[in-house]
């Protein structure tokens, strides 16, 4: 195992836009936006960044191939900048960049910024992607929610769980999502439902309802790192470092061979085991204080709590129904509302979870304040259950761990 | 020395699942065509929208030969007046799709209801392991007596030396200018002359005197015909044949119009093929092919007839239905109507000819990897064994087709977000027999028959998407419930 990242870099301005069905934006204006909030964070010139990473997951309806979209938008000239995609762990993605520029000595100062403007699509869900050529002649995607409820079948397979159970475990973890964000004034969705109103939902990928799934929203978020040192040169004194950031790949193991059952997330599971590692956890049920999880579907975050080993194995439908990730329960999961509520930008919705991290672990969260946490986690997936990536960051306060 | 007899050596017929009342049809149109009313008696067959000539010819020859390695067969001949491809060699890709070795040598067919009569003779002609397949699916105007008359369908033959269930032992035929219908290039339905005229001018006239000469030349005097198949889209005129020519009424084959419908140039084979599946050693056919002329064959039933069976086989591919009860359905797959799908069904299919002749093996031979160092089946076959503990390089992996493979559902969702033209879309992980596993469609199910982990599936090749732009159809191989549930679809 590599030393790690652990207490290297520093982040020294976060900012976040207005998520949401943008239709007065385009990508540049959501780029200023979160650019602008975590400039004033930040307190530094334009001329203080020496590198920038800008995610974005779909070119064909955003804008255009390249970083040029983004330096032209925010007019940041002769620096590299590049665009990163790795679907919808584009936004960890970008930060892993400027986060690993900076920890090697190659920037003082880096910028990580995704975007995404889904709403000129026409329509409602993500579009189609595509495949490339030899992909596109045998590969059946089906919709995104149909990927990800081949985990529900999985999971009920594995765990001998009931459609009912299972239902209602999955429309708790939806009403929680809502619940938490009214408290957002940046989320997409605020709005309260009922358990009878999430069960009776249309259905859109059996047993995906429509409350089941995250919203498509317009958004862009933005975060600025440096080191530790230069973090308090600049006056920070109370300042979140990065415990760990780690990223895993699929090879093929899970649609190719017949070991995998369907019930849960390879990649999560090898990302988190490394996460950990690097930021030195060993029981994070006791050890994280909140997270961020990629809540695109309310089945992936079911199985995302036991992947992160936080609930063990066939008991997330159990933790989820005593309320343990409620805000008031044992590890507060999505308490800024999630993709759920708060929305799913591709690009961005990697860094607006470590956003919401940064706020709350520096206690300027407002009404959604958590009480004292110094360990947060996001995570953040790309692609399909059984062919994706896994980006987990692990965020802390400086000077604890 | 024993002189081998060539003959039909097996038989093989599809019928399409979906199945609608001919009434659910004549009750739509009642406002306008109230007569059709009378003549809707059963139902009939209609492609789901991923069926076409092709699909149904290959699984006519799926069933037909279940194992195209062992069968050898050199020569296909695959006929319909409905190709999807105008010039491209649809025997050829059905060839691919149903295993045939690449040294079959390949003809298509085309422009006649007389084809499968035509076919036999040809086959027989020649000294070789020959295949005979015709797939139908004649287009008729909404409203036309065709509509309600008219199904889908194919069949199959297999011809050679050994193992023969029926030997040719007469046959005549004759060219005739007497066109009952015709349909001009670019035309989207049949044009149909009078039916009586039909009848009485046509079949009545032309048949009997083609049909005499074959059973003379046979030895067989028509009170001794066992069967007696004259495909026809119109009602009674077997029976009418029948009658002119001494042939038994007991004699005449089930014409299969009020179980799938006439069937086009198909249905000749499909009638044989359900009178070979009850056949007695002894017993004489008399087939006859009629458009444009006819031809009339008299074949003898051997005793080898109870050795061959197909892989389904006639009784359990029309017995295997889906009852749809609402006419749009049918009205949107012949393209009668055009309904909304949406902004997602946009998303532009282009046929990319240099990555489709790279992965041809894959796409239409569904050949998965073997790998020849840890035995992992895998699909798709990449440059390096997916099993971490190997990661043998590709050079080691043997081929393997995953179109015989049985496998059960392993995950599975109803999708109704995406666009899919029969909604919704079933999709989940496939995990087959012998190790592989594909996410696959699941195409042809019952709403109200369920697809569950672990059902049974078997394997089909469809239609997986259309190049609307350049009208090319692109196929790949999906996944169905493998046993015969028959459900009725509610809308």
């Amino acid at each position: 195992m590599p030393k790690g990242i652990k207490d290297k870099v520093a982040i020294l301005g976060m900012g976040c836009s207005q998520f949401g069905e943008r239709w007065d934006a385009g990508t540049a204006q959501l780029l200023a936006e979160a650019f602008t909030e975590a400039m004033d964070d930040a307190g530094i010139e334009r001329s203080q960044i020496d590198a920038a990473w800008y995610g974005s997951g779909a070119d064909g309806i955003n804008v255009g191939n390249s970083a040029i979209p983004a330096s032209t938008a925010l007019r940041l000239d002769g620096i590299p900048f590049s665009r990163v995609e790795n679907m919808c762990a584009t936004g960890t993605e970008a930060l892993r960049g400027a986060v690993y520029a900076v920890a090697s000595g190659a920037a003082d100062i880096a910028l990580a910024i995704g975007a995404e403007k889904l709403k000129d699509t026409g329509y409602g869900g993500l579009p189609t992607p595509f495949k490339g050529t030899f992909n596109d002649l045998w590969l059946n995607f089906g919709s995104a929610p149909a990927a990800f409820a081949q985990l529900a079948a999985g999971y009920r397979a594995r765990h001998g769980v009931s459609k009912d159970e299972l239902k209602k475990a999955l429309a708790h973890v939806s009403w929680k999502s809502h619940e938490n964000g009214v408290l957002s004034p940046k989320a997409h969705l605020r709005k309260r439902l009922t358990i009878e109103q999430i069960l009776d939902a249309p259905m859109i990928a059996d047993p995906l309802g429509l409350f089941d799934c995250c919203g498509v929203s317009d958004g862009a978020a933005a975060a600025i790192v440096t080191t530790p040192d230069i973090a308090r040169g600049l006056g920070k004194n109370d300042f979140v470092t990065i415990k760990a950031v780690q990223l895993s790949i699929g090879s093929g193991i899970e649609s190719s061979m017949s070991g995998w059952d369907g019930s849960h997330v390879r990649t999560t599971r090898s990302a988190a085991t490394r996460a950990y590692e690097e930021a030195g956890i060993t029981d994070p049920r006791t050890q994280v204080d909140l997270i961020e999880v990629h809540d695109c579907f309310s089945i992936t975050e079911l199985v995302t709590m036991e992947d992160l080993f936080i609930s063990p194995e066939g008991g997330a439908v159990r933790d989820v129904l005593d309320g343990f990730y409620d805000r008031d329960g044992g590890v507060p999961c999505q308490v800024d509302g999630g993709l759920k509520c708060f929305g799913h930008p591709i690009g961005a919705s990697g860094l607006r979870m470590s956003y919401e991290l940064y706020q709350q672990l520096l206690g300027r969260a407002g009404e959604r304040q958590l009480a004292t946490p110094s360990i947060g986690l996001t995570h953040n997936l790309g692609g399909v259950p059984y062919q994706g990536i896994a980006a987990i960051t692990i965020l802390g306060l400086n000077g604890r761990s | 020395m024993t002189v081998q007899i060539r003959g039909i050596t097996g038989y093989g017929a599809y019928v399409p699942r979906w199945r609608i009342d001919k009434q659910t049809i004549a009750r739509a149109h009642k406002w306008m065509a109230p007569a059709l009313m009378a003549q809707a008696k059963g139902a009939r067959s209609f492609c789901n929208w991923d069926e076409d000539a092709i699909t149904m010819a290959v699984e006519a020859v799926r069933d037909a030969c279940p194992a195209p390695g062992s069968a050898r067969i050199s020569r296909l001949y695959a006929g319909s007046t409905n190709w999807p491809f105008d010039d491209l060699q649809n025997s050829s890709l059905v060839a691919a799709a149903a295993g045939l070795g690449k040294d079959v040598q390949t003809l298509d067919l085309a422009g006649s209801q007389r084809m499968a009569t035509a076919g036999i003779l040809a086959a027989l002609d020649q000294d070789a392991r020959s295949m005979l397949v015709v797939s139908d699916r004649p287009r008729a105007l909404p409203a036309s007596a065709q509509e309600v008359g008219y199904g889908a369908g194919a069949g199959a033959l297999t011809f050679g030396a050994e193992g023969v269930i029926a030997t040719m032992i007469g046959s005549a035929s004759s060219r005739e200018m007497f066109n009952d219908h015709v349909r001009g290039r670019g035309a989207d339905s049949d044009f149909w002359w009078e039916e009586r005229w039909v009848r009485d001018e046509g079949y009545l006239k032309l048949v009997p005197d083609i049909a005499l000469r074959a059973l003379e030349s046979s030895g067989v005097r028509p009170g001794e015909v066992t069967h007696f198949i004259l495909p026809s889209a119109l009602g009674g005129i077997a029976s009418a044949v029948a009658r002119k020519l001494g042939v038994r009424p007991e004699a005449e084959a089930d014409s299969l119009h009020a179980r799938c419908g006439y069937a086009g140039a198909a249905h000749g084979l499909l009638m044989l093929a359900c009178v070979l599946e009850k056949a007695r050693p002894g017993d004489r056919i008399l087939m006859v092919g009629f458009g444009q002329g006819c031809d009339a064959l008299v074949l003898h039933v051997t005793d080898q007839i109870d050795s061959y069976r197909p892989a389904r086989g006639v009784a359990a591919v029309l017995a295997d239905a889906l009852l749809e009860e609402s006419y749009m359905r049918l009205a949107a797959y012949e393209g009668f109507v055009k309904p909304d799908w949406g902004m997602r069904s946009e998303k532009p299919v282009k046929s990319i000819a240099s990555e489709q002749y790279r992965s041809a093996g894959q796409v239409y031979g569904f050949r998965a990897g073997r790998c020849g160092r840890c035995g992992t089946v895998q699909f798709p076959q990449l440059p390096i064994c997916v099993n971490p503990q190997c990661h043998a390089p590709e050079a080691e992996f043997t081929q393997v087709s995953l179109a015989p493979e049985s496998g059960e559902v392993l995950t599975i969702t109803a999708d109704w977000l995406s666009y899919h033209p029969a909604p919704p879309l079933y999709v989940g992980f496939v995990a087959f027999a012998n190790g592989a596993r594909l996410m696959m469609e699941i195409a042809d199910v019952a709403r109200d028959s369920s697809v569950e982990v672990g059902t049974p599936v078997r394997m089909i090749f469809r239609i997986k998407d259309y190049d609307t732009t350049r009208k090319y159809p692109r196929y790949f191989w999906k996944a169905t419930p493998a046993t015969n549930r028959t459900g009725s679809h509610r809308a």
